[in-house]
């Protein structure tokens, strides 16, 4: 059964699951960072206790989530390096610079002012505080930046000459490279991502509390906070996606014909395939569930209009079709949900039952960890659709890997799978039992506190 | 051409600025989760805990800077060391997953506190010893073909790498002994003193083994350590190391604070300038050197313009962050 699973196949795998396992935290400290500075700029300029309270409850979830990240973000940057060897080697001078851009602006901003968010309020004071949080804010969207250009740029390259010794070397200028045709695209959809998800983890710790007391102010603080960006960025979200592959469509058609699972060409006009079973081999989709011509207007704006399908690729040229098609759907599907919930809260706002409508809160709930699940969702399509490329059309996966035994890798990838279960499953755990506690119970009379690593045991039994 | 190979020495000096200041500031809390265990549970352990807790998150983004840079800087030598070095360096990567996370879900979960302390130590002493393993394995040299790692998996372990690793682990003992020294008051202080003594001692030891058996390594290093008249300059380096290590003697003698951990940090500085003079000019011993290793020029410059802004800026808020937190730590936390 082990049948060609050999170090690429291994390698890719220990690729997917580190970055999947990555991403997921910077999701919630991309989000979470900018919702701490707004808590905190609130709380500066109306000095209500309510927000320092949201900041104190949500600080500790962040100061979690972070360091998750932190240590799974170490070994993503050791990655390309041990499994990818062979293409470090060649798109080093291009792409590394960009990483080390995203070290020196990024990393250390957001580090070295982690310490006094977290620990130093008595410290510097309410100013500094808030502009240390900005600041950790700020980092975490510069890092999104530039391993979002270096992401991107392996997608669309472009600004580049091949060398003697083989090596990808800048040609032209870095604007070019940095700012790669599909790098906007993929910028604001996924900061916008990270955004949705952390609102919807918010709204649902938010419902699960209004559900048990729907007087909780803090509750209702940040359920209405969280609502709001349900409303307002999903429905964003949809439209930048829509933007996101039409440009996708413009560079790495074969990409889209996976997505829409269009094996054949379509000279007049082109059908949505809503739902149906991509058979690679066989090339058909089974049971196809179908809008005739829908695919041509959301592509080209014309109901008519010829599109090419998989029939005009060599076979070695494709990608995975199923999990491409697969992975795009559960987004897709995730994202109609999420601005449904944003429309049905705007219902209950405008009735008034925003706080006491227990099916909104479930339903809330419900959607609270969908912000994760499109994430990576979005992450498979890009990257599995991108398949058999590493760098899109110039270097393969295959010509990409390490000179190491299947072995070497597999045993890693069984290390990364055990530590990675056991330490993040441990951290998710601390993170439901701290999303479970009340916000706002024992705030009273104790506050301007800082929690976090630092609360001592004795603080720790009365937290 | 010229230009380029300015550049390149610049790059090589950056590189290994990133690691010293890794080594230094990322040695002194992996030495307390090396010495976690000798420390009392309780308001001990929490002391020496808080004391790092605000900026290890900054001491080890210099190992990204370290990795990152490598990467930028000379592509080539990333490629060829990361797969030669593949077991030690996942096994550093774990390690680096359980003392992180350490930090904070012993607060989150003090019925398992034992469990993540546990954690801490056994992370931080097998990142410090596979750093250790590293180094031997880089002084060692590698094997390559082409522009590939070509040796065996298990080249990388040998008695020389063994060796370094322990050596390393001795010296972040010694920084985090310091660091406490400096940092904490009551018991743990005065147990810091004496593990700081030990660890000197075994510091001292490791440094006289490792650089005596480096000569004898097969890659010329005798040659380059001994051969006249080199030797005028290089033996700076074993005099410095003997100065610093009496300097330090007197300190520790005195019961001064802060000078231990002054003159640790320059005695780690010498031992790497011992270290620059052994590998120079290779990027990879003893087959690549620098300037084959290196990025085209257009990529250092690009990247230079940024190292040189931001590093003066990183260094100054980095002080701050210290700054912010000086003085003694209590069990407590900062309030
Ligand atoms: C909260 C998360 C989330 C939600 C609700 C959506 N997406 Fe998305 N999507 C992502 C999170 C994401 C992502 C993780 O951010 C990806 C992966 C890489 C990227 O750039 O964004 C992504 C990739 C991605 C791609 C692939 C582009 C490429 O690789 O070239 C397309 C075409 C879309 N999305 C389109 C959509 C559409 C039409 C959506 C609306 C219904 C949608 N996304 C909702
Ligand atoms: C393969 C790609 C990636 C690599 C190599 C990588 C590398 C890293 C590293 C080394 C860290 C730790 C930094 C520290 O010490 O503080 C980190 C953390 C982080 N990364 Fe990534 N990263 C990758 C993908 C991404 C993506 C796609 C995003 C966002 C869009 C992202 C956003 C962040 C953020 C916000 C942090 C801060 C820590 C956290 O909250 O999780 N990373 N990453
Ligand atoms: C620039 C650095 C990156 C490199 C070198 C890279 C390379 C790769 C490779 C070789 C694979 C295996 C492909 C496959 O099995 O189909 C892969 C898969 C994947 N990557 Fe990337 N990638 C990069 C950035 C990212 C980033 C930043 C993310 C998101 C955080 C990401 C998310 C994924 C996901 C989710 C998969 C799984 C897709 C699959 O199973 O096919 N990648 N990547």
């Amino acid at each position: 059964m082990f049948e060609g699973w050999d170090a690429t196949f291994l390698a890719r795998l220990q690729f997917a699951f580190t970055v999947s396992f990555h991403f997921i935290f910077p999701a919630f400290t991309i989000g979470l960072a900018s919702y701490l500075a707004v808590l905190n700029g609130l709380h500066y300029v109306t000095g209500k206790e309510r927000y320092i309270g949201l900041f104190h409850y949500w600080v500790k979830i962040f100061a979690v989530t972070f360091a998750m990240g932190v240590v799974s973000g170490i070994v993503m940057s050791y990655q390309f390096g041990t499994n990818w060897s062979v293409f470090s080697d060649k798109a080093g001078p291009v792409i590394g610079p960009l990483m080390a851009y995203e070290v020196l602006t990024a990393f250390f901003l957001e580090a070295g002012f982690l310490g006094v968010m977290l620990f130093g309020r008595d410290k510097v004071g309410p100013g500094l505080h808030l502009t240390a949080t900005c600041l950790v804010a700020i980092g975490t969207a510069v890092s999104a930046f530039w391993i979002l250009s270096v992401n991107s740029w392996m997608h669309t390259p472009v600004g580049y000459a091949i060398a003697e010794n083989g090596q990808f070397v800048p040609a032209g200028s870095w604007w070019e490279i940095i700012f790669n045709p599909s790098f906007p695209y993929r910028l604001m959809h996924t900061v916008t991502a990270a955004y949705l998800t952390t609102a919807l983890a918010v709204g649902g710790v938010g419902a699960f509390h209004l559900l048990r007391d729907h007087t909780n102010k803090q509750a209702r603080t940040m359920f209405s906070m969280a609502m709001w960006m349900a409303a307002i960025v999903a429905p964003a979200q949809i439209f930048l996606g829509d933007l996101h592959g039409l440009n996708t469509l413009e560079h790495q058609p074969v990409k889209v014909m996976a997505m829409e699972g269009h094996f054949d060409s379509h000279p007049d006009g082109a059908p949505l395939i809503l739902f149906g079973l991509p058979d690679q081999e066989e090339k058909k989709v089974d049971y196809a569930i179908q809008i005739p011509k829908l695919s041509s207007l959301i592509l080209k704006h014309d109901l008519n209009a010829p599109l090419a399908g998989l029939d005009t690729v060599p076979d070695e040229d494709e990608p995975p079709v199923a999990t491409v098609f697969w992975a795009f759907r559960v987004m897709v599907a995730l994202g109609l949900a999420m601005a449904l919930l944003g429309f049905v809260s705007l219902y209950a706002r405008w009735r008034g039952t925003l706080y006491d409508w227990p099916l909104l809160h479930r339903f809330a709930i419900l959607m609270g960890p969908s912000g994760f699940v499109a994430v990576i969702a979005g992450w498979i399509t890009t990257e599995a659709g991108r398949q058999p490329w590493t760098i899109h059309g110039l270097l393969r996966t295959a010509d990409s890997v390490s000179p190491l035994e299947a072995p070497a890798v597999g045993a890693s990838l069984l290390a990364f799978i055990v530590v990675y279960f056991t330490v993040f499953g441990a951290g998710t755990w601390y993170l439901l039992k701290l999303m479970g506690k009340t916000p706002g119970a024992h705030e009273a009379g104790k506050t301007g506190h800082a929690p976090g690593i630092s609360v001592g045991p004795q603080q720790q039994e009365g937290a | 051409m010229d230009v380029n190979l300015d550049l390149t020495i610049l790059w090589a000096f950056l590189i290994a600025f990133s690691i010293y200041a890794y080594v230094v500031l990322d040695g002194f809390d992996l030495g307390i989760g090396i010495l976690f265990p000798a420390i009392p549970v309780g308001k001990d352990r929490d002391q020496a805990m808080n004391s790092v807790a605000p900026v290890w998150d900054g001491n080890e983004t210099w190992l990204v800077l370290g990795g990152g840079g490598l990467f930028a800087a000379f592509p080539l030598a990333y490629a060829i060391l990361m797969p030669a070095f593949y077991p030690p360096i996942i096994a550093m990567l774990l390690a680096l997953v359980f003392r992180g996370v350490a930090f904070e879900f012993r607060w989150r979960d003090p019925g398992h506190r034992p469990f993540w302390d546990m954690a801490f130590t056994l992370g931080s002493l097998t990142a410090a010893f596979m750093q250790g393993v590293i180094l031997g394995a880089l002084l060692q040299g590698v094997t390559i073909e082409g522009r590939a790692y070509a040796g065996g998996w298990w080249d990388w372990l040998t008695p020389f790498s063994v060796m370094t690793g322990v050596s390393v682990v001795a010296g972040y003992a010694l920084l985090g002994a310091c660091w406490l020294i400096w940092k904490t008051t009551g018991e743990v202080h005065d147990l810091a003193r004496r593990y700081g003594w030990y660890a000197f001692v075994a510091t001292l030891a490791a440094i006289v083994a490792v650089s005596v058996a480096t000569l004898f390594l097969d890659y010329g290093y005798y040659a380059k350590w001994l051969d006249t008249p080199r030797v005028f300059y290089t033996a700076q380096v074993p005099i410095v190391t003997a100065l610093i290590a009496f300097v330090f003697f007197r300190s520790m003698k005195r019961g001064s604070d802060w000078m231990p951990f002054a003159l640790a940090q320059a005695l780690f500085l010498v031992t790497l300038a011992g270290l620059g003079i052994s590998i120079y000019p290779y990027a990879v011993p003893v087959s690549v050197t620098i300037w084959e290793a290196a990025a085209p020029e257009k990529s250092q410059i690009f990247m230079l313009v940024g190292a040189g802004i931001l590093i003066p800026v990183i260094l100054a808020y980095t002080v701050y962050a210290y700054w912010v937190f000086r003085g003694k730590v209590s069990a407590e936390g900062y309030h």
